[in-house]
């Protein structure tokens, strides 16, 4: 299903590579959590599947395709078969939840009969039923992510890259999203999600694979995951998280009309955070 | 159903950025108001052409006594030269290019004259014996007139020669150098435009880069991507070629045939008939502009 030969990665402006002779297999109907540190290759690795990226050297095998040679071209209908999840929901704010998912499917020319059965149907199994007419911003930070998994899933993918679902939102809520992706899973959609959040790769018990500076260093079947990290916010701040919202942080600088550059250093997971900073607004 | 969304999306982004559609239009038609004036003025150039170069002719004028140019020497051109002037014009070398020729004398010449001129004061100082006898010839090709000055420009009883070409020469190079300065001018609104129409269009896909990014990661494919844009620009540009073939309507009725052909009423010049020719210009390159513009500009969003 997902096979990568020997990859590496090494970004134009990075001394260090990003993924580092990368070696593995992931089979059709696995549930795989990706873990380890900021920079550990974790994003990379993603971007790689989605082919946002090409690796510098090695091979991916992608239900069958081999990325290196797949055309510029066929990158979109290659992609129908994958649904993306993010840390930042993306959903669209000025389009209703129904719409949000609706949106996948129209762009890909489906029709509307077909898209008002797909759409209740998928919005049912991620516990949504009831809010097809509600805006995102009426929505808490797990029902947004929710919605950001319906559509997702919507299309049937073969394979669901989820990039920190749960880093936005608090324990209660993650075991819902958690709940939503053993479903999807079961389903028989194979699952790839990268996460930080150690309580819940040990409650889940499924495929653990860490990196650490783009080696992976570790890869069990049904493992946990430990950090230094999460021992000192255990310690010190667990009793104040607890009960805090999360604080999203607007970066300050402005970049009234932005390169695209996904090989910058600082590209975070699949980088389109850059999309985010901006006004919504006609600039005149 | 999927058109449908295209041409929803399109219709979203031109409602969305009106102040730059405005000047996409402003600027396309003005640009191609220039296209549209330097075609007509090279439609004029030629309906002139060929309705003066048919009938200019070479002039052959013979000596008279006042004249002291050429092979003159203040004597009246005799028979016999005139006689030897014909023979040449007969001869097998130059019949071959002669369409025909005839002759005038002084009283034709004064008769031709005074109709001409006709209400001027300088016709009462004209005496038909100041007028040249002339030869005037009708050429098969007007443009090897050089053959008639070789064969008769020297020979005695000639003052001189000149082919009537000559004075329209000027009147169309003056004409050509106006449609070179409105083709000039035109070239340089047109790479404005083109620039306007590719800003216009990265504004436009940058106030829906959410709808991008997501259409990119579902794998909407580039064309689906791309067409409400290219759209978005082609209409912008449509409009303004519309307006640019309204204004050139405009200036062929009201300026040309009405002040002009008022003004000079002896010139033939070109009619709205003759301009239809230049709407489908107009339309296929603002199109064209716009579309390509658009399409390079959106293409910057989609690299994969």
């Amino acid at each position: 299903m997902i096979r990568f030969d020997g990859v590496s990665k090494v970004y134009r402006s990075g001394n260090r590579p990003a993924l580092h002779d990368a070696t593995l297999e992931v089979k059709p109907g696995e549930f795989v959590f990706l873990v380890g540190a900021s920079g550990s290759g974790k994003s990379s690795f993603l971007r790689l599947i989605l082919r946002e990226e090409r690796a510098s050297s090695g091979q991916i095998h992608v239900l069958g395709q081999d990325l290196g040679r797949l055309s510029n071209r066929k990158v979109p209908h290659y992609r129908r078969n994958l649904g993306v999840v993010f840390q930042d929901f993306r959903l669209l704010p000025t389009k209703t939840v129904f719409d949000n998912v609706a949106f996948a499917l129209r762009v890909l020319g489906k029709s509307e009969a077909f898209i008002h059965d797909a759409v209740p149907e998928v919005l049912g199994l991620v516990g949504l039923g009831n809010k097809e007419n509600r805006l995102p911003h009426e929505l808490s930070g797990g029902e947004q992510q929710r919605v950001a998994i319906a559509r997702a899933v919507v299309n049937k993918p073969a394979v669901l890259l989820a990039d920190e679902p749960t880093g936005n939102l608090d324990p209660a809520t993650s075991n819902g999203i958690m709940d939503v992706l053993r479903n999807i899973n079961a389903a028989g959609t194979t699952v790839l999600m990268a996460t930080h959040d150690t309580a819940i790769v040990n409650q889940m018990q499924k495929r653990v694979i860490e990196l650490s500076e783009g080696h992976i260093i570790r890869d069990e079947a049904s493992g946990s995951y430990q950090t230094k990290a999460h021992a000192i916010i255990t310690e010190d701040f667990e009793p104040t998280r607890a009960d805090s919202q999360p604080i999203l942080v607007e970066p300050l600088d402005f970049d009234p009309i932005p390169d695209f550059d996904p090989m910058a250093p600082s590209s975070e997971a699949i980088d389109l955070s850059y999309l985010d900073r901006m006004k919504d607004e006609d600039p005149l | 159903m999927s058109l449908n969304f295209v041409l929803i999306e399109a219709w979203n982004g031109l409602r969305r950025n009106v102040s730059m559609v405005v000047s996409v239009i402003l600027v396309t038609l003005v640009s191609l108001t220039f296209v549209g004036s330097a075609v007509l003025l090279q439609l004029q150039v030629q309906s002139m052409k060929s309705f003066w170069y048919d009938k200019a002719q070479v002039a052959v004028y013979l000596c008279t006594e006042y004249s002291t140019l050429g092979q003159c020497d203040q004597a009246e051109a005799s028979a016999e030269q005139i006689a030897a002037v014909e023979a040449q014009l007969k001869s097998t070398t130059l019949t071959p290019y002669i369409d025909k020729y005839y002759f005038e004398n002084h009283d034709e010449a004064y008769t031709n004259f005074t109709e001409q001129f006709k209400g001027s004061g300088v016709v009462d100082l004209v005496t038909p014996d100041l007028l040249p006898q002339t030869f005037w010839v009708n050429l098969n090709d007007p443009t090897q007139s050089a053959i008639i000055f070789e064969a008769v420009g020297g020979m005695s009883g000639v003052e001189s020669v000149v082919d009537q070409r000559s004075y329209l020469d000027g009147i169309f190079s003056m004409l050509n150098a106006a449609s070179l300065t409105a083709v000039g001018v035109a070239a340089l609104m047109l790479i404005a435009a083109a620039l306007l129409i590719a800003t216009t269009i990265r504004l436009s896909a940058f106030s829906r880069r959410r709808e991008l990014a997501i259409m990119r990661l579902v794998g909407a494919s580039n064309w689906f991507i791309q067409t409400p844009f290219i759209l978005e620009g082609v209409v912008a540009a449509t409009v303004g070629s519309l307006l640019a073939c309204g204004a050139i309507a405009v200036i062929v009725v009201f300026f040309v045939d009405g002040f002009l052909q008022a003004s000079l009423p002896t010139t033939a010049f070109i009619q709205l008939s003759d301009s239809w020719i230049v709407f489908p210009i107009l339309l296929g390159l603002g199109a064209i502009l716009a579309a390509g513009s658009a399409y390079v500009a959106i293409s910057r969003y989609l690299r994969v």
